[in-house]
């Protein structure tokens, strides 16, 4: 844990230059053989007139470039990585070795289905395996991410509805006001009006407000459950039936599956459509910010209605389905992340049935363990077991010391954790959200936890040295007021 | 099996009694028992090995064919090994989105690169830092487009029909009107154009080389656009970008792409890049992250995410796209590419794609398989198929070869820079021979 | 903060000022700038937008945050400040200044408050 807790502070803190900046004229590499054909060049009326800019390096400059990007950068092999709602788990090598596999990486996704069988079985296997996760009927694995997921899913509900007649009537989506931006985005890209309904104290629907909210108009509700507080909400059966009671669907966010896979199932909850995220919940790496997986799932009577194409099993042999005419349709090129997919199976196949809900007990242990060593019980947004995350708020401590939720977060810099979600959910004051994930050790979580503590009493001894945190990273903080308003988005010419 | 759990049984036991609890089930109290789920319908877990061993026969249940002429979107490149090295590196593919700036910089700085790469690429002054993938990058470019006043499409029939459905769908979830322009000689018919763009007429989206590998004349194209007050929206290919005139150079108003020539195998399809940029006017209507350059408290150089007021997590119903995760390691893959090609590699990469595949279009016609179009095209082609198409595929599999796709009664053909002589020569032999005997 | 006592005020913490002969200028109140903190960027709507009181037509950005801009009156859009596209710090620094719209009003809206019921108003605003 040491070298973990170190590794920020040993970051470079020389200045990384622009690959454009270490571009020397002339320099190059020499990647192709000379043309063996005649040579021949477009029309000159045709042709761009300059060049584009690119840095000119040799490979050696290359490989330093990246190096020294590399070093300034923090990952899950780096240190502890709670970042709440996003599932920080470590991922596995020999997924990465699967997925770079010749016969997958250099598969075209247009060759003959009969020359893809292995390709078309992995799709096959992990739909399944995600089906009985999940407790649906139907899954498809095309949507690139999370959000690609909701748009994809609450496209299906309009469908769904229009398909009844009913798509004019049906305006509005639910959504609790403690949900994941993403939610009403995708709503929002369906054209459907967003209700927000708020949440109570403890982050669950207010089922009251869910009933008045609930009519004739409505289209459906979009739950996260666990919820942004890290809650499981126990009237999930009664939320989806009053919902359902008024002929609406209901979607499942599964941002925060990582708590019950193998304990309970967003199926049995009574949710219509579930998107899983493959980057959180199933340990494949999130890649700086991508490529995820946003499988997406259903029960049987919205399955054709899931976007194009499905796999078919004819009789041993695996095709793709195009013959889905209530289909949404496609909602990206080609079959989905499939690489990724690759992973997420070598992971399930690792751990099995009994592997599932360990990973699911573990996180949640470590979220318990983690809350009750962190803080004070005045600070949690709430008092109570949680399940796979949790949610101070710093609310009491910036009123005592002026020290934000964001100030803390650039303190753990400095002691060499990323920090947690801040800010959300947003119906918690001064919120700090922790997902430590099964893959963390009790060391790694003693050490979390003693650090935090370390800068909550640093926050009561000297509050302006937070202020100005962090002091040990590779940069201090950024002026991200100057950063937009006066954009500079690209390197200028 | 391994479940990745670092704590050994014991250690769980003591930290459960250590927070007041005996038992882990008791941690799972809120759940209710109707909805707790018995043992799971999979399969026993594995060992590393085990795995092994079963991925690795699917693998190998699949073709992986030595020549390649096929493409329609998903493109056989020369991926330098320094590209593998470099998104390879762990830190890079186990981050998160650089919410966290301070421990983020190389991350910002690469996305901050590629935004600037992708700019010179199209010629335009504002990227994002990637969408799902090229399909995905159009609908959204339309989505950009639309206002209370517009928002009615047109694409031209001879765009990639993946991208063409996928501009459907996302239009159709918006409930915005889309129309097909008809192709003449497999390029945009110019006069529909004029007769169907209209004051309701948000963009119009052209792609270029097209699904047919044709030039299309952007330029022409934005001026009718602009005339009647829409958007030009062009699809490109980053490697035609190299020689080609751009999108910027062209009058378009957004430029977006499948970025997967730029260093991304294969990969059945995924996981690829969709790239968009903007011209200024339009730049916070782009969705999605987007990496700019700031100082920190000290004054330093430093990299930030910017106009974050845009996207989902802020502005939830309003933003215009729900995007979240992006395709950033992808974008990553790019810049290490180009970093590694230059613009001389690039420019040789385009220019040997253009020679080779001019040179295959004029042995296949020698072969009895003769081009449709005469427009102008860059490393695709379409030509007359007067055998019988499946058993013109088998015979080229036989050589290890994977032919060009079956479209519109023709073959779509596409040449590459790994595509050698001594390949096309064969490919043009086994044509023949096809053609002659059956 | 202050609040000038020739401009009337909403509970959505916009000014107004009337213009004379149906036209008004809205902008910003102090309590709303300091609220919002360093405003990035002003969405302006487009002249000739049509204005429904209580009903946004605009929305300004800060780094963290977006807020909509409600309409006092029923009219359209005459005249967007320009200045605050390139700007938009000018609201932070003189919000009284720094108007958004002008505006041609059929009507005004209702619930208009005079400095001093605003002050009051804004003051109760700040203790929640």
């Amino acid at each position: 844990m040491a070298d973990a807790l170190s590794a920020l502070t040993a970051l470079n803190k020389e200045d990384v230059p622009l690959v454009f900046e270490r571009s020397v004229p002339g320099a190059r590499t020499d990647m192709l053989p000379p043309l063996d054909v005649p040579e021949s060049l477009p029309d000159a009326a045709l042709l761009r007139s300059e060049p584009p800019l690119l840095p000119e390096l040799t490979e050696g400059e290359v490989s330093r470039h990246f190096s020294a990007l590399e070093r300034r950068a923090f990952g899950v092999n780096n240190g502890f990585y709670p970042l709440g709602s996003c599932t920080m788990k470590y991922n596995p090598k020999i997924n990465e070795e699967m997925a770079a596999l010749p016969g997958f990486a250099d598969v075209h996704p247009l060759q003959p289905e009969r020359t893809a069988q292995g390709c078309l079985a992995v799709i096959a296997r992990l739909e399944g395996m995600l089906r009985e996760i999940s407790g649906m009927d139907a899954m498809s694995l095309q949507p690139a991410a999370g959000a690609h997921g909701e748009f994809t899913g609450v496209m299906m509900i309009k469908a769904y509805h229009e398909r009844r007649g009913d798509g004019k009537r049906r305006t509005k989506m639910i959504i609790p006001d403690a949900a994941h931006g993403t939610n009403p985005a995708s709503a929002a890209m369906n054209g459907y009006t967003v209700v927000t309904i708020p949440s109570d104290a403890n982050g669950c629907v207010d089922v009251a407000a869910l009933r008045a909210a609930v009519g004739a108009d409505t289209a459906g509700l979009m739950l996260t459950n666990p919820n942004t507080l890290g809650l499981f909400d126990p009237n999930v059966a009664e939320i989806t039936g009053i919902v359902h009671g008024e002929g609406g669907l209901c979607y499942y966010d599964g941002a925060n599956l990582n708590a019950i896979m193998g304990i309970t199932r967003p199926g049995d909850m009574g949710f219509d459509v579930v998107h899983l995220n493959l980057h959180k919940t199933f340990a494949t790496p999130h890649g700086g910010g991508g490529p995820g997986g946003g499988a997406v799932g259903c029960k049987a009577f919205l399955s054709e209605y899931l976007p194009k194409p499905g796999v078919a099993d004819n009789g041993g042999s695996l095709t793709f389905d195009n013959d889905t005419p209530l289909s949404v349709g496609k909602v990206r090129a080609f079959y989905g992340n499939f690489l990724v997919c690759v992973r997420a199976l070598c992971y399930l196949l690792t751990l099995g049935r009994e592997g599932v809900p360990q990973a699911a007990s573990n996180a949640v242990l470590n979220a318990n363990y983690l809350m009750r060593r962190l803080a004070d019980p005045d600070e949690f947004a709430h008092n109570r077991a949680c399940m796979h995350e949790f949610v101070l708020s710093m609310k009491k401590l910036k009123a005592e010391t002026g020290v934000s939720a964001l100030d803390l977060a650039k303190g753990l810099l400095d002691k060499g954790m990323h920090p947690p979600t801040m800010y959300f959910p947003l119906i918690v004051e001064e919120a700090l959200m922790f997902e430590p994930t099964e893959t963390e050790s009790r060391a790694t979580l003693d050490a979390a936890a003693e650090a935090f503590r370390a800068l909550v009493k640093q926050a009561r001894d000297n509050p302006d040295s937070l202020h100005t945190a962090p002091h040990a990273a590779p940069v201090r903080r950024p002026d991200e007021v100057r950063a937009a308003r006066t954009p500079i988005l690209r390197r200028e010419t | 099996m391994s479940n990745y759990i670092p704590n050994p049984d014991a250690v769980q036991m003591d930290m459960l009694r250590a927070i007041g609890y005996s038992e882990m089930s008791e941690l799972f109290a809120d759940i209710p028992e109707a909805l707790r789920v018995g043992p799971l319908d999979l399969p026993v877990g594995m060992s590393e090995l085990g795995v092994r061993r079963a991925v690795s026969a699917m693998a190998a249940s699949n073709t992986v064919f030595p020549t390649i002429f096929r493409g329609a979107g998903a493109y056989r490149h020369y991926i330098p090994a320094i590209v593998k090295t470099v998104v390879s590196k762990e830190t890079f593919l186990t981050a998160y989105t650089p919410y966290q700036a301070e421990v983020s910089q190389g991350v910002l700085q690469a996305i901050f690169e590629y935004q600037s790469e992708i700019c010179m690429l199209t010629g335009m002054a504002a990227s994002n830092a990637s969408a799902y993938d090229g399909a995905s990058a159009a609908a959204e470019a339309a989505a950009m487009c639309r206002d209370r006043k517009r928002a009615h499409t047109l694409i031209a029939a001879s765009l990639n029909p993946d991208t063409i459905a996928t501009v459907e769908t996302y239009s159709r979830a918006a409930d915005a009107p889309v129309s097909m322009l008809p192709v003449q000689n497999g390029t945009l018919d110019i006069d529909a154009l004029r007769g169907m763009i209209g004051a309701d007429v948000s963009s119009v989206i052209v792609q270029s080389p097209n699904y047919y590998g044709l030039i299309e004349d952007w330029a022409a194209i934005s001026e009718i656009c602009h005339a009647a007050g829409a958007k030009l929206i062009a699809v490109c290919n980053p490697i035609a970008l190299a020689l080609y005139k751009t999108p910027g150079e062209c009058g378009a108003d957004i430029a977006v792409g499948e970025g997967q020539p730029l260093g991304m195998p294969l990969g059945f399809g995924g996981p690829y890049l969709g790239f968009m940029a903007c011209v200024k006017g339009m730049t916070r209507q782009l969705p999605g992250r987007i990496a700019g350059l700031t100082v920190d408290a000290d004054g330093r150089r430093c990299f930030v995410l910017t106009l974050q007021a845009r996207e989902q997590h802020i502005r939830r119903e309003k933003a215009s796209s729900s995007i979240c995760s992006n395709e950033a390691l992808c974008a990553l893959t790019a810049t290490a590419y180009l970093a590694a090609m230059g613009p001389q590699g690039l420019r040789q990469t385009a220019e040997q794609c253009y020679a080779k595949a001019h040179y295959a279009a004029s042995a296949l016609a020698a072969a009895g398989f003769p081009i449709r179009h005469d427009a102008p095209f860059f490393n695709e082609f379409l030509t007359e198929c007067p055998v019988d198409a499946d058993k013109l595929a088998r015979r080229l599999e036989t050589e290890g070869m994977l032919g060009g796709l079956p479209v519109d009664g023709g073959i779509l053909w596409c040449v590459t820079e790994m595509n050698t002589r001594d390949e096309i020569d064969r490919l043009a032999a086994a044509c023949e021979e096809v053609r002659r005997h059956g | 903060m202050t609040f000038p006592k020739n401009l009337s005020y909403t509970k959505s913490h916009e000014w107004i000022e009337d213009l004379g002969g149906g036209a008004y200028r809205v902008g910003l109140t102090d309590y709303a700038q300091n609220a919002l903190g360093d405003v990035v960027f002003v969405n302006l709507p487009e002249p000739g937008r049509e204005l429904t009181p209580g009903e946004p037509f605009c929305d300004v950005e800060s780094v963290k945050a977006v807020s909509d801009v409600y309409s006092p009156v029923t009219g359209t859009v005459s005249e967007i400040n320009e200045v605050l596209l390139d700007s938009p710090e000018r609201i932070n620094q003189d919000c009284y200044a720094s108007w958004l719209i002008k505006a041609e009003a059929s009507a005004p809206g209702g619930d208009w408050l005079d400095a001093d019921e605003y002050e009051t108003f804004a003051a109760s605003e700040q203790s929640h």
